[in-house]
């Protein structure tokens, strides 16, 4: 499999905690306006894989990497990278939702007011758009004041969608959006990652199986540490060439 | 056997925790059985005067407005101090701090905390008055100002434990998300970390207001003790526990004068007991947030 102009790439990436050491040699070229699905069992580097490519990794001490990460071609890890350009560009969805203790409006508008938009008629058009884009629009427009928390667990997890969109960014990170939501709410999620795909290029970690063959153009397995396989998700769930990705995906471990 | 040493030792165990019960509620029937006569005569109207004049030949005047206003002004300059100093310590300590620089601010806070206030009013008298008096130009640096400084210096220790467990105590991951929309470190500390932690902030200061109102031994050594209704800065003023510290020793029992100071100690309770409510409920609102 060949992807030109990747979005995102890394070039033998290797990450440590301290002595440990939480990935080897990743290589990975992911494409632009795709959705790509990172898999494998708890602890196997997946997550810490994708805070890579927003340097949220960077807030951890005693951390450190070898090897290459580049968004758009350019070297992310370098001194004269803009941390606030390049998280505005990446955005990110967390596993346990976490809308902050404001209210609906409060939470949607704090990236774009951060990046120096104050007119309140441009934070209310950019608002309204995030939560439209989101599907969060029609449920919440009538109580835009009320405070984030007593939305319920899928709307705040579809509230931080739209937080992260607020900023306009072009590639969204979801560190497995859905693993604390009910069904119904998971189903939401997926199909809103099924429209946010035509217009971002989306990196997605999940742990069950049945979604990332659901919402994934590719996908990557990851087993302690290291990257597996990388094709498309067609061809990963249906003819693996590597024996642990298929041991992996009918569920023989993991 | 057996059955009946574990009754005694329960029956240890209620007494030792009820006492504080015991103890509160005598305070309270003490103070209004000490004080009750006074509302007969010469009736509470004379407790709302502005002159305190307790002694005199001829006309004994009760008035409290003096000695009240005396510790408002000296409790609101020093919440002034104590809020920017306690708050901002608070976030340092909690989010900006390393490990070396903590281990080594947080002992001396909290010995800040041991150091008895009788010392503190004596550097005070021996430090600072003359530097406030320099720095004014004023005939005594026995001061408003004096008190609330130092009054501040002995709150901050505890303004800065308690708002450091509330920033402590914010989800992480509201941190993960201000600083994954691109915010900077200050920025998610002033709009998101310090605005969740508002609510445990607040009961800090309500607390360290109440550590300040009843302090005693600090305000009567430097304040000046001239009770006399202000709110200069720059002025001596008497506030209501100097006064009852003052005065009780030499009071002749059961007079006016004495029940009069004991309607000073009820509204000085009523005062702090009012902070700690509120302080309390504050608190119980921001747990069960979380």
């Amino acid at each position: 499999m060949v992807i030109n102009n990747p979005k995102v790439e890394t070039e033998a990436l290797n990450f440590y905690y301290g002595a440990t050491q939480a990935l080897f040699d990743v290589s990975i070229r992911i494409p632009e306006k795709k959705v790509t699905a990172l898999i494998g069992p708890s602890g196997c580097g997946k997550s810490t894989f994708l805070r890579m490519f927003n340097r949220l990794n960077d807030i951890i001490t005693g951390t450190h990497h070898k090897g290459r990460v580049l968004v758009d071609g350019e070297e992310i890890y370098n001194n004269h990278v803009n941390l606030v350009e390049l998280r505005k560009k990446v955005g990110m969805v967390f596993q346990k939702s976490n809308p902050f203790p404001k209210s609906v409006f409060e939470n949607v508008a704090y990236g774009p007011k951060i990046h120096g938009i104050k007119e309140s008629s441009k934070l209310m058009e950019i608002v309204e758009r995030s939560l439209k884009a989101a599907a969060l629009w029609d449920e919440v427009k009538d109580r835009l004041s009320s405070n984030a928390l007593g939305l319920s667990g899928g709307q705040q997890q579809r509230l931080c969608i739209a937080r992260a969109l607020a900023v306009e960014p072009e590639i969204l990170l979801m560190d497995e959006p859905a693993s604390a939501l009910d069904p119904k709410s998971t189903s939401r999620i997926e199909d809103l990652i099924g429209e946010l795909r035509k217009n971002y290029t989306i990196v997605i970690v999940t742990h069950n199986m049945q979604q990332a063959a659901r919402v994934s153009d590719y996908t990557a397995f990851f087993y302690e540490g290291n990257m597996i396989e990388f094709d498309t998700t067609e061809k990963m769930f249906t003819n693996p060439g590597n024996q642990q990705t298929e041991d992996y995906i009918t569920g023989r471990f993991g | 056997m057996k059955n009946w040493k574990e009754k005694i030792i329960r029956l240890l165990l209620v007494a030792s925790a009820s006492i504080s019960i015991l103890i509160v509620l005598s305070i309270f029937l003490f103070l209004g059985k000490e004080a009750l006569p006074f509302a007969f005569d010469p009736g509470l109207s004379a407790l709302w005067g502005t002159r305190w004049i307790p002694v005199s030949f001829k006309e004994e005047l009760f008035g409290l407005l003096p000695l009240l206003t005396g510790s408002i002004l000296v409790t609101v300059l020093a919440t002034a101090i104590m809020i920017p100093f306690g708050v901002l310590g608070a976030v340092y300590i909690a989010e900006i701090a390393r490990g070396p620089e903590r281990d080594i601010l947080k002992p001396f806070i909290e010995i800040l905390t041991a150091i008895p206030s009788v010392v503190i009013g004596f550097f005070g008298l021996v430090v600072l008055s003359p530097i406030i008096k320099n720095i004014f130009h004023l005939n005594t640096g026995l001061t408003a100002l004096s008190g609330a400084v130092l009054l501040a210096l002995m709150a901050i220790p505890t303004v800065i434990s308690i708002s450091e467990d509330a920033i402590r105590s914010v989800p992480k991951s509201y941190k993960e998300a201000s600083l994954a929309l691109g915010a900077k470190r200050l920025q998610t500390i002033f709009s998101v970390i310090v605005p969740a932690a508002l609510p445990g902030i607040i009961a800090a200061i309500m607390l360290g207001i109440g550590r300040v109102i009843g302090e005693t031994m600090v305000v009567l050594m430097v304040t000046g003790n001239a009770a006399k209704i202000t709110f200069n800065p720059m002025s001596s003023v008497r506030t209501m526990t100097a006064t009852i510290a003052a005065e009780m020793g030499e009071v002749a029992f059961g007079s006016h004068h004495y029940r009069a100071l004991f309607w000073v100690g009820i509204i000085l309770l009523l005062i702090t007991f009012g902070l700690n409510v509120i302080a309390q409920k504050v608190l119980k609102r921001y747990r069960t947030v979380e």
